[in-house]
């Protein structure tokens, strides 16, 4: 039962200030409610990291928790652009931050690199493209069996992994199923790991294949239902895509969306969460 | 082949709008973009699916000719057959009808780069004349005038599928002569310089528009139109294209969507608009879904 914690104790005991964070969770199981106990706490100088900033890493950025961001894909999906994100590389607002840009699948070898505890992963890609020639993280190495070009790319090791997942038991061994993601990858590859989850049960019943995070490698578990909306949480609820489409609206103005903060998650309790 | 419909054809003032809807069998340029795509998937064929019209394309094919491709989509999706179009990349319909889900790593590690996947659907903010496709930005990389969504999983569809097809709206500032930013390879400079580049796939064999259809020609790898929608001319072609673009010598008249095509379609969009306004329906506050406070479980 040591690793149950509040989320607000979890975000201010094993996150600070300038760490190299994680948010997982593709589409499915985005840990949202973490990401704004972070805005609340006002953690700044983050390197945040994600394959898809998604909604989650628009909300942080725009409230200047952002130094750098690790990314391969940076839109609202089904809808168009993440305005903040936007406003910070285009505009430097609120103020400018780095960009490691990389693509999906160099996004996985990296994490599983770290979770390897390899220095880092390689790949067939990169070829022809122009990333490579703006990030000094995509490099060329050659196969020393066959000589071919491939494509390497240092691992991501985040001071702290956040997920999301369906339930945990007591003990804090997690469990989650359906679209898997890379969270699995991610919490391996973090120092720390801080996982949200759904609910908290007295067995977990896993089937013997199934996705689980023993105890032991999770830093802190805490209980907070919805911490995945307005993304989904399989067999919980659905993905609020209204909000998805709604936000383009709130988030297009800086006023507009500064409002929005204030109303929804800065003047807000944070979840009791915990035990 | 069937035979040309000379009544199912719209008159070029029907095509100038994009969101028209045309009479109840007459196909909008969108629609018939849409179909033609479709119909390029082959039955049993196993295809990567990008989100938005690649998706669209290929579940039509999947919902008309083509009951067996198979459908791959990066979340971890295999054999997906939604019942109704996702509206992002992550949607639970794709998990709740996949044959398996799993890891956004092995997807590409075993799947894609194993080369399992025969075609890749993918999209794209421009296409140049050699095919090469840019997401990321409009203008320089570091003071970009447009940042746009960035790769995602196009780089490795591209280079790692057998083959890809591209789809994208017509106009100039789309179809351009060299890419701001070549987010995916296609053809590079054109000539044999993908393969110079150490790329094995075959790279795009198609790049379907609302207007017309290019392919690559056999040498030089330029992109030249070779099918023509119904009611478009060369010249409305050769006017909302960034480059000099040449004709094929044996330009083509696309057939008119069938009414199967075009009722199967529609139905799809009905059904998946349906689908996402009773997602909506009570949930359209965006303070009500304050993922922050108290949620009581569904």
């Amino acid at each position: 039962m040591s690793n149950l914690l509040t989320l607000s104790d979890a975000i201010r005991t094993h996150l600070h200030q300038g760490d190299c964070v994680a948010l997982e969770g593709f589409t499915h199981l985005i840990p949202f409610a973490a990401g704004h106990e972070i805005i609340r706490q006002e953690k700044r100088d983050l390197t945040l990291v994600r394959m898809t900033p998604d909604v989650i890493f628009d909300q942080m950025i725009g409230m200047g928790c952002a130094k750098r961001l690790v990314f391969s894909w940076g839109g609202n999906p089904g809808v168009g652009s993440l305005h903040r994100l936007r406003d910070a590389v285009e505009k430097h607002f609120p103020h400018p931050i780095e960009i490691d840009e990389r693509s999906h699948a160099a996004m996985t070898v990296s994490y599983t690199a770290a979770a390897a505890g390899l220095p880092f992963g390689v790949m067939r890609g990169f070829l022809g493209s122009d990333l490579a020639q703006y990030n000094p993280n995509i490099k060329f190495i050659d196969c020393p069996f066959t000589g071919e070009r491939l494509a390497a790319v240092p691992a991501i090791r985040p001071d702290v992994a956040i997920i999301h997942a369906q339930r945990a038991d007591r003990a804090g061994n997690v469990h989650l199923w359906g679209i898997v993601g890379v969270q699995k990858e991610i919490a391996l590859a973090a120092r720390k790991v801080i996982v949200t989850v759904e609910e908290i049960v007295d067995d977990l019943d896993a089937p013997a294949n199934a996705c689980v995070l023993p105890a032991w490698v999770v830093t802190a578990v805490c209980h907070v239902p919805g911490g995945a909306a307005p993304s989904y949480a399989h067999g919980y609820y659905d993905r609020d895509n209204s909000f998805y489409q709604a936000w383009d609206e709130v988030s297009r103005d800086r006023e507009n969306f500064q409002r929005w903060m204030r109303e929804n998650v800065m003047d807000t309790v944070p979840v009791k969460g915990g035990a | 082949m069937m035979s040309r419909k000379q009544s199912g054809f719209p008159s070029d003032e029907s095509f100038s709008s994009d969101e028209k809807r045309g009479d109840a069998m007459v196909a909008t340029p969108s629609e018939v973009m849409t179909v033609v795509a479709a119909r390029m998937l082959q039955e049993r064929t196993v295809c990567f699916v990008g989100i938005g019209i690649p998706s669209k394309a290929a579940n039509l094919a999947r919902l008309t000719h083509a009951p067996q491709a198979v459908l791959i989509y990066e979340s971890g999706t295999i054999g997906t057959r939604p019942s109704v179009l996702p509206l992002s990349i992550g949607d639970g319909e794709l998990a709740l009808t996949a044959d398996t889900v799993v890891s956004t790593s092995e997807i590409f590690s075993y799947w894609l780069q194993g080369g399992r996947v025969e075609l890749g659907f993918l999209g794209a903010a421009q296409v140049d004349r050699y095919a090469n496709l840019n997401s990321t930005v409009i203008g320089n990389y570091q003071s970009p005038k447009v940042r746009l969504p960035g790769a995602g999983g196009a780089p490795e569809i591209a280079a790692q599928a057998k083959e890809t097809l591209i789809i994208i709206n017509h106009d100039r500032r789309k179809l351009v002569e060299k890419v701001d930013f070549i987010t995916s390879a296609g053809y590079l400079d054109g000539g044999d310089s993908r393969e110079r580049a150490g790329l094995k796939t075959g790279g795009p064999t198609a790049v379907i528009t609302d207007l017309c259809v290019l392919r690559p020609e056999f040498q030089t790898r330029e992109l030249v139109v070779t099918q023509l929608h119904p009611g478009v001319t060369r010249q409305t072609v050769a006017e909302a294209t960034g480059w000099d673009v040449r004709f094929a010598e044996d330009l083509t008249q696309t057939q008119v969507p069938s009414d199967l095509e075009l009722s199967t379609l529609r139905e799809l969009e009905r059904q998946t608009a349906l689908a996402h306004s009773n997602d909506a329906a009570g949930k359209t506050s965006l303070t009500r879904n304050n993922p922050t406070a108290e949620v009581t479980r569904p």
